[in-house]
């Protein structure tokens, strides 16, 4: 029971059929971010695992930069209903990051520079589904794009890839990040349209 | 869950702005600075959803306004600036957003920032301000293109000229209106120390506009000394599209 609205007909183009519902292509690369851009050097780089209580793995940006990457190319969906198609990147699988924690917390907020949290399913950043990345079109990731490094996890909104992050805790329990505490949907799955609570 | 929003007045705020005022359906009420998305869907089906800024101050009556930019490649600004008519029936949903937002108790002083069409959420909070009695000081440096690219131009007139504490400070980066003390140009740290809260007095501070803007001006603050914590921004995407 849709309102038509005559006289309108949008803009349809090839690539529509591969988006998720609600949203529309674009070929920019819009920035959308609760606060100012921290700007943070690398000497004073670092990503954390802790479980709440101790921390179970540290890099610094020479020893992370020394783990295996690969080349990434996805498609991302924003919340604010804009997508990105072959996007191209480089960075750190989780894959690797949580080759020997312990996987018996099923639950995981990641911190950011900045303040910015953001909860995930551990299932949902394992097996070659989500990677730190620090290359973006092959140029280092600019600050506002989440620069020096950010979460990337592709299948859902683009919101739960978490710019300048820089740890992760693992929690028995979900719990809601930032947005997710401010309206947003807990799990944010775009083709199922979960962009808010009441969804 | 999409409401349906009925066109109840419209009028243009620049050549290329129009404000929609809408009445919503069962609309729950809002908080300054919060937004809405429209869908607009076409005889065959074919549907697009935007989001847009409330420009309104709350209110108990189902009525909103939004001010639209008219994007040159846009999909759905083109149709609301220019083809829908008083009547028309729209979706909407929301409100939505609970960070980039200004509540009537709140009795700091409040620095607003706007670049280009990101006045629409900070008016609302203005708006709000007024609609309300509450006195906390605010002022709003707004930065735009030209004299011509003012929105709600005797309104914020009158709003600074009633000497209860809102101070507005214009910055033209194309052209100036004549006899302008300041050249066209983006803000730069002596405007901000001139024309902001100084940081001791720790404002909340709203920033909004197109992404470039933004971060221009949150270096500034920062640079001046204010707290990041205390700053928060939204962004238009490079297209220029409504957040």
């Amino acid at each position: 029971m849709a309102i038509i609205s005559q006289g309108f007909s949008g803009r349809r183009r090839a690539g529509e059929a591969k988006l998720p519902p609600g949203q529309y292509l674009t070929t920019d690369f819009p920035v959308l971010s609760a606060g100012p851009t921290p700007h943070i050097s690398l000497d004073r780089w670092e990503f954390t695992i802790d479980d709440g209580s101790n921390v179970l793995k540290r890099w610094d940006w020479k020893s992370f930069r020394e783990l295996p990457t690969e080349n990434i190319t996805v498609d991302i969906h924003c919340v604010t209903r804009w997508s990105k198609l072959g996007t191209s990147w480089e960075g750190v699988s989780l894959d690797v990051l949580l080759a020997d924690v312990k996987r018996d917390l099923p639950y995981a907020m990641f911190r950011s520079y900045g303040d910015y949290t953001t909860n995930l399913p551990l299932k949902d950043v394992m097996n070659k589904q989500a990677w730190i990345v620090f290359k973006f079109d092959g140029a280092d990731l600019a600050p506002e794009h989440g620069g020096p490094a950010r979460l990337l996890v592709p299948h859902l909104y683009l919101w739960k890839s978490a710019k300048w992050v820089k740890g992760m805790t693992l929690m028995p329990h979900d719990k809601p990040g930032f947005w997710e505490n401010l309206g947003y949907h807990i799990y944010g799955d775009p083709w199922k349209e979960q962009r808010y609570s009441d969804e | 869950m999409w409401r349906i929003a009925k066109v109840v007045g419209l009028h243009d705020e620049t050549p290329t702005a129009r404000t929609l005022a809408l009445a919503v359906r069962d609309w729950p009420g809002h908080v300054a600075g919060q937004h809405v998305d429209v869908r607009l869907t076409a005889p065959d089906g074919y549907s697009a959803a935007r989001s847009y800024s409330i420009a309104s101050a709350p209110s108990l009556d189902g009525r909103i306004e939004i001010t639209v930019e008219r994007l040159p490649n846009g999909e759905v600004s083109p149709y609301l600036t220019q083809e829908v008519m008083v009547g028309d029936e729209l979706e909407l949903r929301g409100p939505i957003g609970g960070w980039f937002v200004w509540q009537r108790d709140q009795t700091e002083p409040i620095q607003l920032l706007a670049g280009g069409s990101g006045i629409v959420p900070l008016m609302a909070m203005l708006r709000s301000r007024s609609s309300t009695g509450n006195v906390a000081p605010f002022r709003l440096l707004y930065s735009v293109r030209e004299p011509r690219a003012v929105f709600y131009r005797d309104e914020l007139r009158a709003l600074s000229s009633q000497g209860d504490s809102v101070v507005i400070t214009y910055a033209y980066t194309r052209v100036i209106p004549k006899d302008w003390p300041r050249p066209a140009g983006r803000i730069d740290a002596e405007l901000v120390g001139n024309s902001t809260w100084l940081p001791d007095l720790r404002p909340t501070t709203y920033v909004c506009g197109p992404t470039s803007f933004v971060e221009h001006a949150t270096d500034l603050l920062i640079s001046a000394g204010h707290d990041r914590k205390r700053i928060r921004t939204e962004r238009f995407g490079a297209t220029g599209e409504r957040k």
